[in-house]
């Protein structure tokens, strides 16, 4: 992997933008790498939008904060128009391709749209929509192994919903396969 | 216990329990609210006292009461909160009890907004509350370093029979990071706490009393050169700063807390661009170490001091530096929080920062 990845993930309130950067700083926190995650707190996630930044590191983070994204995942139309500018040259856009139906274009940059919602619809609950887009980012940046993934996302959903399990792993088999017929290389 | 991802507030929540809390007593406030929702959990089950209290100003006065009780006793909240307490503040300085009081700065002045800042510097340091009393004062940069010092503050507090402040600000409480809670800290020796006011029973023959008020100024003049005879062991003894990228700096940069952070990536940045750049990393405010800046190297064009407030701990870097070098400012504030792209364009422009 390269050394350091500062991610922006944004989104509507309730479309698991926070559990999808907390998996990703469970996930380095249990491989031994660095992991931190940073929520926007206050009146800012009032009256919708969600965002927060990750940063997973193979050495120890410096500044928390960063001015441009390696990685925007971008759930919703709003959150991509704010954050688009904020990528770094080479840098990964990936925004939720069943909310913003326009083809998203940026140069120097890889912008991969994924419908994630309607995947998640065929599973049976458009809840586990954060959990295909975790499926493609992972596939184009191969952070994390499948292992360490699936045992945060146990952790993560505890005794009580142990039983979405499985249904998360599909959503992230199936966001996977997505890119691989696309046949897009990133990492 | 292997490395664990945990909320900053959290984890200083645990540290306390770590470091053996006994009592905690807190009023709400944002950006802190995790760590009494943590310890209302915990603390309780494990036969220890958490207590909401009505007020800032109850919840002080009842950690000076069971400070007093010889337990080891902590507060926390963020500014306005903390500007309420300075009362008693000032009174458990002076009747020279044990607390440990974590201070999750927020945007001010007034009620100011939630959003992280460093514009507590003085409230801490200075004191708001009446007299020559001072604060031993910790400023980590990492959710890490919080816990260790949490872990470590109660010792500290004990030792000198002083309240010990941790002064984050509401990035560091808010944020999630990958720590150890296994790393060892520096054990100290502690005498008995055969002052505290805990019965006389516990204590036959002797009457404890904590108290702030000496009405004869002979009396008080002593209780107070005795004051300042401890805060000076305090400065000899607990000094803590870190120098970062000190081989041969062109300028050097002093910041503490999550502005140092930052300025670590602005430094990186800079050396790309063959500036070089050193960091004086003040992790204790109380006592401010003034012996890191003759460690400065006289060709250093200049030193930049970064905060989170429009110039706060400026004052003892001025004093530090004695006008030996052309001191500069960068603070943002009000909850703003600069990339490290700020701070490499404040460097580079640095005349245009010139304070003195």
């Amino acid at each position: 992997m390269k050394k350091t990845s500062n991610v922006k993930v944004a989104g509507f309130g309730g479309q698991g933008v926070m559990m999808f950067g907390q998996v990703l700083a469970y996930s380095a926190t249990k491989d031994d790498l660095f992991g931190l995650w940073f929520p926007s707190y206050g009146p800012e996630t009032r009256g919708g939008t969600a965002n927060c930044a990750v940063i997973v590191s193979d050495k120890q983070i410096n500044s928390p904060v960063f001015k441009d994204a390696d990685h925007l995942v971008a759930f919703n139309l709003p959150s991509l128009e704010k954050f688009r500018s904020n990528v770094v040259e080479n840098g990964l856009i990936l925004y939720n391709g069943s909310l913003i139906k326009d083809e998203v274009k940026e140069e120097g940059k890889l912008c991969i749209g994924v419908p994630v919602n309607d995947i998640a619809n065929e599973l049976g609950n458009v809840k586990v929509a954060n959990m295909v887009m975790m499926g493609a980012y992972l596939g184009l940046t191969n952070l994390f192994s499948d292992e360490t993934i699936e045992a945060v996302i146990k952790k993560f959903l505890g005794q009580k919903k142990a039983d979405l399990l499985d249904i998360n792993m599909e959503a992230i088999q199936k966001g996977k396969d997505y890119i691989k017929d696309l046949g897009v290389n990133y990492a | 216990m292997a490395k664990v991802l945990m909320k900053g507030n959290e984890a200083i929540a645990l540290a306390a329990i770590k470091g053996g809390v006994d009592a905690f007593y807190g009023y709400p406030i944002t950006p802190q609210n995790e760590v009494p929702e943590y310890l209302s959990k915990h603390l309780k089950a494990n036969g220890k006292v958490f207590l909401q209290a009505e007020s800032e100003v109850s919840a002080i006065n009842m950690v000076y009461g069971a400070a007093g009780a010889g337990k080891r006793v902590m507060t926390s909240s963020s500014s306005p909160g903390i500007a309420l307490k300075q009362e008693g503040i000032s009174y458990i300085a002076a009747a020279e009890l044990p607390c440990v009081i974590v201070s999750v700065m927020r945007g001010g002045p007034g009620l100011g907004g939630i959003q992280p800042s460093q514009a507590d510097y003085y409230q801490a340091t200075r004191g708001g509350g009446n007299g020559d009393y001072q604060l031993i004062v910790y400023a980590p940069e990492s959710i890490q370093e919080t816990i260790d010092i949490m872990k470590e503050s109660f010792d500290i507090a004990d030792y000198y029979r002083n309240p010990v402040m941790v002064l984050v600000d509401g990035l560091i409480g808010q944020m999630m990071e990958s720590v150890d809670f296994d790393k060892p800290v520096k054990e100290r020796f502690l005498p008995e706490k055969d002052w505290a006011t805990n019965g006389t029973k516990n204590h036959p023959g002797k009457i404890n009393v904590a108290n702030s008020l000496h009405i004869d100024p002979n009396n008080l003049e002593k209780h107070n050169i005795h004051l300042q005879e401890k805060y000076n062991t305090i400065r000899k003894n607990e000094v803590r700063y870190e120098l970062v990228n000190f081989d041969n700096p062109d300028f050097v940069i002093v910041a503490y807390g999550t502005m140092a952070r930052i300025c670590r990536s602005s430094i990186e940045l800079l050396e790309k661009e063959g500036i070089s750049v050193g960091m004086i990393r003040p992790i204790s405010l109380f006592p401010y170490p003034k012996e890191a800046f003759t460690k400065i190297p006289n060709k250093v064009k200049g030193l930049l001091t970064c905060e989170l407030s429009h110039g706060q701990m400026l004052d003892d870097v001025l004093i530090a530096n004695n006008g030996k070098h052309k001191v500069g400012f960068f603070g943002r504030s009000g909850g703003m929080v600069p990339d490290p792209e700020e701070i490499v364009e404040a460097i580079k422009n640095f005349d245009e920062r010139v304070v003195n």
